[in-house]
């Protein structure tokens, strides 16, 4: 994949709860058009890290910024509106919308507002190419697993972010579901959209991701090609241990 | 006709009716008929903001006595007109709103339910407080020419302004933020929402509207008293009303008031000192058996009946 300017840039970001540092002094850039993965063993602060970037969290210090616009001192819903959305780790639809407004709800005060028909559409067209036309006008109760992740999908695509942050899309997947997991963000990777995603599932990984940045109890050990950091002598000991 | 107008026209044609009440009720259920007309007007209101965030506020008496204690102390004190107060009452108490609002819009479920009690009683203290020491605890007078007509014609234009602005907030963006707030407020933050900014616009409006009422009925009592016009009794009728009848409908709580208050008008009058007991035993018996109200109980009817 080709890679263009920077556009996110995670700067000496640090983050403490009280006594616990979950993310040490970590820097990393994301390019136009590129899938950064985000990867480590469990509570390596990978979620931590997403929750810093969309501002569901404040960094204690360090800068995350979009081009030349500052994100880490703006609230979640400003950070969305410059163009950052996301899906989360525990799948988050709205049980009491209709299937469509869950998708509306992405676009009607995000980046890219709409409302109305065009909001409408768009909703149908993306739920059609999530392959979720047929469930379009059922309860939003009866949808399975991996279809209320389509959903959350389709909302975070809804406002046109300039950023896509999946946290853990992918897990909780039976393997067939998993193929089909993997295909649509391989097909939104194809557009060319920029998207950085915390993952535990190799091949997604291995498929996906142009780049990937290493995690271990809040520091980051590895950065590099997917093929260069699993090779990577830090990065097997990390998720093995010592010999 | 277009299942879209079916709402407007009803309730035009409703309106007209409720309007024409005076010219055939007698005294009795002409006080009966205001006493709905406020209860529709304040439960609709509390029902546009706690409805679909489900923050429920315990501060109706609060601003209902702003309201009725504004006018009081304007009329007997300082000689202002009904009509001034009427314009400015609901401004303060919106201004009230706001202020709590941001305040404590950050609390989340019960702590904001105690919250907004706490405060609807601090305020009634105070006010009495400041009345005892410093303004003399001589009485408030609200004298005027109105009727229970008057009156009544009065809260039926606020509960029209009330249902108007319903309607508007059901097809507009704020509305469609409120409901998201209510089902998740993290994703509401997350999809680019000002989540505190819409709770408090619409707290606000709650504020208002409850001064508006507050105005509008002072003049039935013509003798305004702190311990009165503040009294907590009101915020939880208000909200037992509105949750009989359905939060989640616009037109939900209407169905609520007019059942109860023709209930609890039989209880006073034959039970006058056990009204709270029974006002408690109607709280238990609605949450427990209509838990989305009659509006909840009506459209499950009518889609098994249309099924």
């Amino acid at each position: 994949m080709t890679t263009g300017r920077t556009l996110l840039q995670v700067k000496d970001v640090t983050k403490r709860f009280g006594g616990l540092v979950a993310v040490n002094n970590v820097s990393f850039d994301v390019k136009e058009h590129e899938v950064l993965g985000l990867i480590g063993p469990n509570g390596s602060g990978k979620t931590t890290i997403m929750n810093l970037i969309s501002g569901a969290l404040k960094v204690t210090g360090g800068t995350i910024s979009m081009q030349s616009r500052r994100l880490s001192t703006l609230p979640a819903h400003q950070i969305s509106r410059a163009g950052v959305a996301r899906t989360f780790q525990l799948v988050r639809i709205l049980p009491g919308l209709s299937i469509i407004e869950n998708v509306m709800a992405g676009s009607a005060f995000g980046h890219h507002r709409q409302w109305g028909h065009q909001a409408w559409h768009q909703a149908e067209e993306l739920l059609e190419r999530l392959g979720l036309d047929e469930q379009m006008h059922q309860p939003t109760s009866t949808l399975t697993y991996i279809d209320q992740k389509r959903l959350e999908l389709a909302r975070a695509l809804a406002g046109e972010p300039r950023v896509l942050l999946l946290d853990e899309w992918l897990a909780g997947l039976n393997p067939t579901e998993l193929q089909i997991g993997i295909d649509l963000v391989s097909q939104l990777r194809k557009e060319g959209r920029t998207i950085i995603l915390v993952e535990h599932v190799m091949d997604a990984i291995r498929s996906l991701c142009d780049r990937c940045v290493v995690m271990n109890s809040g520091t980051k050990i590895a950065e590099g090609t997917p093929s260069q950091v699993l090779s990577d002598k830090d990065v097997i000991q990390a998720y093995l241990g010592d010999e | 006709m277009e299942a879209r107008w079916v709402g407007p026209v009803v309730g035009a044609v409703l309106f007209i009716v409720a309007a024409l009440v005076p010219y055939v009720a007698d005294g009795y259920w002409m006080s009966i008929a205001v006493t709905i007309a406020m209860y529709t007007a304040l439960a609709t209101s509390w029902a546009l903001f706690s409805g679909p965030t489900h923050y429920i506020s315990l501060a109706s008496g609060a601003f209902f006595g702003i309201g009725g204690y504004l006018v009081a102390t304007a009329m007997s004190d300082y000689q202002l007109s009904f009509w001034l107060m009427l314009f400015i009452a609901p401004i303060v108490s919106a201004v009230v709103a706001a202020l709590i609002g941001f305040a404590t819009l950050r609390l989340s479920g019960v702590y904001f339910v105690i919250f907004t009690l706490g405060l609807a009683e601090m305020i009634r203290n105070l006010v009495s407080w400041v009345q005892n020491n410093f303004l003399g605890s001589r009485g408030l007078y609200v004298l005027t020419d109105f009727t229970e007509d008057h009156i009544y014609w009065m809260l039926l234009a606020v509960c029209l302004a009330i249902f108007l602005f319903g309607w508007w907030l059901s097809r507009n963006r704020l509305g469609f933020a409120l409901k998201i707030i209510g089902n998740d407020e993290e994703v509401a933050k997350h999809v680019g929402i000002n989540t505190a900014l819409s709770k408090v616009i619409l707290f606000t409006t709650t504020g208002f509207f409850g001064a508006l009422v507050g105005v509008i009925i002072a003049p039935r009592y013509s003798y305004i008293e702190p311990n009165q016009v503040f009294s907590p009794e009101l915020s939880f009728l208000v909200v037992i009303m509105a949750l009989l009848g359905g939060a989640h409908r616009l037109w939900g709580p209407l169905v609520g008031v007019i059942p109860f208050t023709l209930i609890w008008e039989a209880i006073t009058i034959s039970f006058p000192n056990s009204t709270t007991l029974f006002l408690g035993i109607a709280f238990l018996l609605i949450v427990y058996f209509i838990p989305n109200g009659f509006a909840g109980l009506i459209e499950k009817y009518w889609s098994r009946m249309r099924a």
